[in-house]
């Protein structure tokens, strides 16, 4: 598992196995998700996988009731709005997700910091299984 | 990085704007024609086109919406200025910022004295999904992996600043109601309606087709219903978006020690900035643009003013958020004190700071590789004197400011012009 690239493609492979997969700089520390091939902290090239554990905060969101093509093919829109997010893990990262288990048609109800764990949503795309990163509330 | 200032100063002599709008029958070059004869015909003194010796021009994605690309050379054959140097910048909806912006450091360097700078865009050829498909291009891809819209990013950091600061909707309906205050003293804009305007084309709508007649106490009241002003990305509403429009925007930038030969009131480029930005997800502030910050700091640096000299300003409002969050970015007023500015009025026409004398975004229109130079024009033409019944009511206007935002924060320009 250690020997994957740090890039796009081998967070993405991790999240169809259900794993959160960042990097972390072996010099200085600092975190990234998803991974990086640079620290952007220290500029080191000596990066370590380390996984997150998916616990987390809303940092800020928006309900969307103008879907793009690829969610309004889903039926999203006006009648069946979606969440999105900004979620503050617990490791002190930042992460952008679907939230679900809220109510997108009562976006005024839905509290910047609720705690929220991570969710697996997974789908087969042409015989293809991808897996996106979501958010629920805990 | 150090004070870094320009090695030979620039200044603007001549402007055009085409009215913007939705011109289906139009083509972009038309539109940017258009713009620059009225450029030509604007400079006082006259210009020969043929001592135009480069020319930059920011457009974002006609690749996309009228699918053609390469469209340096169809400038340069346009205006008869083959075989000079035509370069594209692309920077989103700060496409034609860069371009001024290239065009005064090309001035800068030595290698030119005279240079054309403008942006176009032609988006009313593709339906309204294609076109937000379109400008979702200037997203980050994390954004839209995750199902982030354009209006949805902007939401997202409306809700940190509301949850940051205290504000609701109504600080987004005062920005909303300023701006198209001041849309109808614009001969140029989209949509020169006063939100009252826009109450009283509905109840005429209603009252014409027998449906019941609409109340609303007063302009928030009518943002307030969703059957007028429906939401698109929480707390986004219609009326908080910016529109589709076409365009085309034109600044004839000259040497310093030239300018005084086109114009006897050219107004002269204190000082300019740039910077980029991260995605959400890595900002560590969802209540400011790092972009903008950086931007400013380097035109405050340059010019040697600072944001207190600044007496107005085009700030990019594509999203009523927007403009509250790059006022404090820019330094105007603190974090989290910007909305409480504008409900108190301050940047109203006859305010102490106006802000987006030429309605902005919201109403005058966003052709996306147009605006940044569209927005330079605006301050130009105000510390000219000449922007009419817009006009701000200052006699000793000399300094102003043109903030331009690409993406969804990625790239800012910050551009301050000045009378000498």
């Amino acid at each position: 598992m250690n020997n994957r690239p740090f890039t796009d493609t081998s967070y993405e492979q991790f999240l169809n196995e259900g794993k959160i997969m960042g990097t972390k700089c072996a010099k200085c520390g600092a975190l990234s998700l998803p991974p990086r091939p640079i620290c952007v902290s220290c500029f080191s090239r000596e990066m370590v996988w380390i996984e997150f554990k998916g616990a987390g905060k809303l940092a800020a969101f928006t309900s969307i009731t103008v879907a793009p093509p690829n969610l309004a093919k889903e039926g999203y829109g006006r009648n069946k709005p979606y969440v999105v997010g900004v979620v503050e893990l617990a490791e002190g990262v930042k992460a952008v997700a679907r939230i679900v288990g809220v109510d997108a048609k009562k976006p005024e109800q839905i509290k910047v910091g609720t705690a929220l764990q991570a969710e697996f949503m997974t789908k087969e795309e042409g015989g293809v299984r991808k897996t996106a990163l979501g958010f629920k509330p805990r | 990085m150090g004070k870094k200032k320009l090695f030979r100063g620039a200044a603007v002599v001549g402007g055009g704007l085409t009215k913007l709008g939705l011109f289906k029958d139009r083509n972009s070059k038309d539109f940017f024609a258009e713009a620059y004869l009225e450029m030509l015909d604007s400079v006082d003194k006259g210009v020969d086109p043929k001592d135009i010796e480069a020319i930059y021009v920011g457009n974002f994605t006609n690749d996309f919406f009228v699918n053609q690309a390469h469209w340096s050379p169809i400038i340069a054959d346009l205006l008869g200025l083959v075989p000079r140097p035509v370069t594209r910048t692309e920077g989103a909806c700060a496409s034609s910022a860069l371009s001024f912006r290239e065009g005064v450091l090309a001035i800068a360097s030595g290698l030119y004295d005279i240079v054309l700078v403008g942006g176009f865009e032609q988006m009313s050829k593709r339906t309204t999904e294609e076109v937000a498909e379109g400008l979702g291009m200037a997203a980050s891809p994390y954004e839209v992996a995750a199902g982030f819209t354009f209006p949805g990013v902007f939401g997202t950091m409306a809700t940190a600043y509301f949850a940051k600061y205290g504000a609701d909707r109504e600080a987004l309906f005062n920005v909303t109601i300023k701006s198209h205050t001041n849309a109808p003293l614009n001969p140029k804009a989209q949509f020169p309606l006063t939100i009252r305007d826009f109450m009283n084309q509905r109840i005429e709508r209603c009252r014409q087709k027998g449906e019941p007649i609409p109340q609303w106490k007063d302009e928030k009241d009518f943002l307030r219903d969703p059957r007028v002003n429906p939401p698109v990305a929480w707390p986004m509403h219609l009326f908080d978006c910016c529109p589709i429009s076409d365009g085309a925007s034109c600044l004839l930038l000259v040497a310093e020690d030239l300018a005084k030969k086109f114009t006897d009131k050219p107004v002269y480029v204190a000082g300019t900035g740039q910077g980029s930005g991260y995605s959400l997800h890595a900002k560590k502030n969802l209540a400011s643009y790092e972009a903008t910050q950086a931007a400013a700091q380097q035109a405050y640096e340059m010019s040697g003013y600072g944001p207190e000299d600044v007496q107005f300003a085009e700030v990019h409002d594509c999203f009523s958020i927007a403009e509250i969050v790059h006022m404090e970015d820019l330094g105007f007023y603190k974090p989290g004190e910007a909305y409480k500015a504008v409900a108190a009025g301050e940047s109203r026409l006859d305010g102490p700071k106006p802000i987006n004398t030429s309605g902005g975004l919201k109403t005058k229109g966003h052709p996306v590789g147009a605006t940044g130079v569209a927005q330079l024009y605006e301050v130009y033409t105000q510390l000219r004197g000449e922007a009419g019944k817009r006009q701000i009511p200052n006699p000793n206007l000399r300094i102003g400011g043109a903030h331009n935002l690409g993406g969804t924060g990625g790239t800012c320009t910050f551009t301050l012009l000045e009378r000498r």
